[in-house]
């Protein structure tokens, strides 16, 4: 299912970023980083709600605007439920929607928010995420210090917050589609490859934006995956093209990827994770180089996968989504 | 496409883990903690004079100890990440699994979080020693009488 909107535009985003992602090749675009893990708070979970809170913070500097004048907050997070995106929304104060598609979250809440805009429902909204890879680790894996050994397809969830600030005022960059994502599983059981489970949703919502809008891949400057890293770019590459006879090998890259200098950072093995790995790749650097026009036309394919170690534990396969959303500069 | 099919794509691209590399590091790693303990055992029966089973105990709490301040100094996941089963099979595994999860959950206070998580990681392994060495003990007994 593909939305076409006609007057939904980005006004502005903020984000705000953790050490290693400070380290990596993206670190200028971001507006403000850190090198505490803990951002001054005392546990991950809190260090989480500042990043976000901050991104919020540095959001309404940008689009000079009130708390009381965003009409609109959607947000989502990875940890339980999303307990960062309440608080956050507490602390703002507006009419509050929380959303959940694990790493596609903050795609799933633009979706929703650009609809009510397109239907001259709201005028504006903020949407935004968060995630902290500490905060990530302690809830599905293992306690933080503990450093179990990870196979070299596990990803790294990003730590940061970002938000995003949508509204029908003409602007240079406008949200010109969006095609929501169907929930795939092609019985992946391997919680440390999770671009293997991901990739196949990817894939779908892809080919079903293409077909709907009746566009090739080259029709795009950047076609963006949101965490399937290193090996599950490849297999997305190789599915693409086995399954539907679509070549991405042009345009294509991955947040995860991008987000990371995965040479030198060993330690994030196949590459970035996190509802916040796509949003600060997206809001940081792509919005950035759409401004200037080095990108005209972009493809967001956020993904998420849609598990809980309860799940994992009595053999549940991993179910994944990929919502996506076209960006387009206004001419 | 079949998830047949699907499975053989994943499986093209699966980087191969270096399982050599990491037998021979553990080997090593494991090794030289097998040489301390045995040189705190010769250390602690001679200049204690006690017997070597009571040296031994001693053996695995100085063991214990330092992994674990090693842990609350917060570099000896760097060591279990590079070390790998080298670390974290020996005793230093152990003390290393608990101290950490002491460590990331004493947020949530000390029933709630520090109690009914300690042994988050090392349940398992005090649960099934404890079968295994009842299972063992039995063998034994009936095999040998003791």
């Amino acid at each position: 299912m593909t939305i076409e909107y006609k007057n939904v535009f980005i006004k502005a985003a903020s984000t705000i970023a953790g050490p290693y992602e400070q380290a990596g090749p993206l670190n200028k675009y971001f507006d403000m980083t850190t090198d505490d893990l803990y951002n001054e708070e005392k546990t991950w979970e809190q260090a989480e709600i500042k990043f976000f809170n901050d991104s919020i913070e540095i959001l309404l500097n940008k689009i000079k605007k009130d708390k009381q004048e965003i009409e609109l907050f959607i947000a989502g997070d990875l940890l339980n439920q999303i307990t960062s995106s309440s608080r956050v929304a507490f602390d703002l104060g507006a009419p509050f929607l929380g959303v959940y598609s694990a790493c596609a979250s903050n795609i799933e809440g633009i979706i929703i928010g650009a609809n009510m805009v397109e239907a001259t429902q709201i005028n504006n909204f903020i949407c935004g995420t968060s995630s902290h890879n500490l905060a990530a680790e302690k809830q599905f894996r293992y306690p933080t210090e503990y450093g179990a050994p990870k196979p070299k397809t596990a990803n790294f969830t990003a730590t940061g917050g970002a938000s995003i600030f949508v509204t029908n005022e003409k602007d240079q960059i406008r949200i010109e589609s969006a095609t929501i994502g169907k929930v795939v599983d092609l019985k992946q059981t391997d919680a440390y490859d999770l671009g293997a489970a991901m990739a196949p949703a990817a894939a779908d919502t892809i080919y079903r934006h293409l077909k709907d809008t009746k566009r090739d891949p080259s029709y795009y400057d950047l076609i963006l995956t949101g965490d399937l890293g290193l090996y599950g770019k490849q297999i997305l590459i190789d599915y693409m093209e086995q399954r539907y006879n679509l070549n991405l090998n042009q345009n294509y890259n991955d947040c995860g990827i991008m987000l990371y200098d995965l040479k030198t950072q060993k330690q994030v093995n196949a590459g970035g994770s996190g509802p916040v790995c796509n949003a600060l790749v997206t809001y940081g650097f792509v919005l950035d180089k759409m401004k200037n026009k080095e990108f005209k036309k972009v493809l967001l394919v956020a993904t998420g996968a849609l598990f809980s170690p309860t799940s994992l534990y009595q053999k549940s396969t991993i179910q994944a989504i990929a919502h996506a959303i076209s960006l387009e500069v206004v001419e | 496409m079949s998830n047949e099919e699907y499975e053989a794509i994943v499986k093209k691209h699966k980087p191969t883990e270096q399982r050599i590399l990491n037998i021979v590091k553990a080997f090593v790693i494991g090794g030289i903690i097998g040489i301390i303990g045995h040189f705190l055992l010769e250390f602690y029966t001679t200049s204690l004079a006690i017997t070597s089973k009571e040296a031994s105990t001693l053996v695995i709490i100085s063991l214990i100890l330092v992994a674990s301040f090693f842990t609350a100094l917060g570099f000896f996941d760097n060591w279990i990440n590079f070390g790998r089963a080298g670390f974290f099979i020996p005793i230093t595994g152990f003390a290393h699994a608990m101290t950490s999860a002491c460590m990331e959950y004493r947020k949530e206070g000390l029933v709630t979080g520090i109690g009914s998580n300690i042994f988050k990681l090392t349940g398992t392994v005090i649960l099934y020693g404890i079968v295994s060495a009842y299972l063992f003990g039995l063998i034994r007994f009936l095999l040998f009488g003791g």
